[in-house]
């Protein structure tokens, strides 16, 4: 790595103990990464800090809790070091823990309050407290071409496609030490010719509703893997909704951290400009066949048709995502045999509830919950065993991590299962 | 070394020398959601490996995909003491860079030959990652000998 002068200095620790571990977490992400230099970012995602029973546990090193988890955790540091305020714009993605219904969600006392301690803390070092996976919705919205660090993936492939910002994928321990220097390795998605299409995507039937985007989306990271798909043919102009669903399962069935819509996204015009001087390493079809495969494998862990638990708002849901399912909702009541959760962030809660969208949802059996979700919190209603589900991401990852059935199918499918208690949803 | 040893060059991740018996996957793996960082136990659904653990292998795999916890998940399974021994990847990423250093392991990347093409579950595979060069002794020959 070359560094320039300030960045030496940090790392010969002239501003302070915990910039230079900061610095020589960098350093050593950097060189594994094969990078030349850093960029400067003004801009991190990250969950700085965020402590959990199990880490107040194992480190019993002497200190501020603060401190300690994060010297030790976030910067992989063997000495706890004192942290100072965020010298960058932060913010904390989602935690594991709604404050106010951690008891709907079963979490111990102890979870519970690990969890709001370390969001004072976070809080007091200029991190902004927005717990969610969906800080675009939640009022930080980077501008065409800054560079970020962000982590949580479905966030960032919105970030470098829909938006035209630049972030890798960052983890923990990079966001962590961006917070404190400004700094992350340039590679990647930070560089033009990185950004450019690998691979194209024919896309030959309609693609409508959430779900039809969320199986497009599904489709293609299970094709490109951690490539760049360009994407053509009948495409509508999708909105917020269905960016948030199309990247969010691209990025969980592969890796997919950046997508061109022809025609439509920043940074592809045309065909040409997606691809630039390269050529698509492979053309794919996404016809009716494709889609009913991704239906198909969407399903897989489905069998039973009495449905317990519907789990809407991964990623976290959008007010329209609420309106629509409180439409479904108004004068209803869910069966007494299923749980209805829905998941948003806090920003997009107080809008609800003054809206009047949570008592709707209350008022039907429901209940609206922030901050996390069933498969970051690991928390379900007790007893369940058939989860119905309207995202992608969500039915690759909670079935697999809870041992439950779970279905896939439209928002309306959904809601539809919490008021009957049944699954009916069918094929497109 | 006899002939029934290969030897790969690559590029250090992560430095150190190590050796153990590889565990070979011709599929990516996610971290978080994907792995049980307190076991090692790979649990995505419809994976080659799953209820599998790398806990003190040598785990050989193309790449990271999947969530942006995939450093925390490693991490984690190092602190619960079921880590990989060591890691050889074809797919550089951020995801698994970072993993790689977190973890502590020695880890190697770019290499001369596919290593998923020449190195089977059971092999017994020396790594010495700041020399980039890995040793591979196949499990037929152990076998025999």
């Amino acid at each position: 790595m070359k560094l320039t002068d300030s960045e030496q200095a940090m790392l010969d620790g002239r501003q302070g103990k915990a910039r230079q571990k900061a610095m020589e977490l960098l350093v050593r992400y950097g060189e594994a990464l094969g990078a030349e230099r850093f960029v400067d970012t003004d801009n991190v995602a990250g969950v700085p800090g965020s402590s959990t029973p199990y880490l107040e546990n194992y480190y019993q090193d002497a200190g501020a809790r603060y401190d300690v988890i994060f010297s030790r955790f976030d910067l992989d540091s063997d000495e706890v070091v004192e942290v100072p305020r965020a010298v960058v714009h932060t913010c904390h993605l989602q935690g594991g823990v709604d404050p106010d219904n951690w008891q709907v969600l079963g979490a111990k006392p102890e979870a519970a309050r690990v969890s709001r301690e370390s969001e004072v803390a976070a809080a007091a070092h200029d991190v902004r407290i927005l717990k969610t996976c969906t800080p675009y919705l939640a009022g930080n919205v980077p501008a065409f071409g800054e560079h970020c660090a962000w982590m949580e993936s479905s966030a960032v492939v919105y970030c470098n496609s829909v938006l035209g910002a630049r972030t890798n994928t960052e983890g923990r321990e990079s966001t962590s030490a961006a917070m404190l220097t400004g700094k992350i390795p340039d590679f990647g998605l930070h560089r033009d010719e990185s950004r450019l299409g690998t691979h194209r995507i024919d896309v030959e039937i309609e693609v409508e509703s959430i779900m039809d985007w969320g199986m497009l989306g599904y489709f293609v990271g299970e094709v490109v893997g951690e490539r760049i798909p360009v994407l053509t043919g009948r495409l509508s102009v999708p909105e917020i909704v269905r960016y948030k669903h199309f990247g969010a399962a691209a990025a969980s069935s592969g890796g997919v951290e950046m997508y061109h819509l022809v025609g439509v996204t920043p940074e592809a015009s045309t065909l040409a400009q997606a691809f630039g001087p390269k050529h698509p390493l492979e053309t794919l079809r996404y016809g009716k066949a494709e889609q009913r495969r991704t239906y198909e494998t969407l399903n897989l862990n489905g069998r039973d048709t009495d449905v317990d638990y519907v789990m809407l708002g991964c990623p976290h849901a959008a007010l329209e995502q609420l309106r629509e399912v409180c439409t479904l909702l108004e004068g209803k009541r869910i069966s007494s045999k299923a749980n209805l959760w829905i998941f948003t962030s806090r920003a997009v809660k107080q809008v609800a509830d003054r809206d009047g969208l949570t008592k709707v949802i209350r008022d039907a059996g429901g209940v609206l919950l922030t901050d996390t979700c069933s498969a970051i919190g690991q928390a379900l209603p007790p007893g369940t065993k058939v989860a119905a589900l309207d995202s992608a991401k969500q039915v690759h990852y909670l079935p697999a991590m809870m041992g439950i059935q779970a279905w896939f199918g439209t928002t309306r499918d959904c809601i539809k299962a919490a008021l009957t208690g049944r699954w009916e949803g069918e094929a497109p | 070394m006899s002939s029934d040893t290969v030897v790969l060059r690559g590029r250090k991740v992560v430095g150190g020398c190590t050796e153990g018996e590889a565990l070979v996957t011709h599929q990516t793996i996610s971290g978080w959601g994907g792995v049980d960082p307190m076991t090692g136990t790979v649990v995505e659904t419809r994976h080659e490996l799953r209820g599998v653990s790398f806990k003190d292998k040598v785990l050989v795999f193309p790449g990271a995909k999947g969530s942006s916890g995939w450093s925390a998940v490693f991490h984690f399974a190092r602190l619960a003491g079921a880590a990989p021994k060591a890691m050889l990847f074809n797919e550089m990423t951020t995801k698994v860079a970072l993993g790689a250093v977190v973890m502590r392991v020695p880890s190697v990347t770019d290499f001369d030959r596919d290593p998923l093409t020449v190195i089977e579950t059971g092999d017994w595979v020396k790594v010495d990652a700041d020399k980039g060069v890995v040793e591979v002794r196949k499990a037929a020959a152990r076998k025999d000998s």
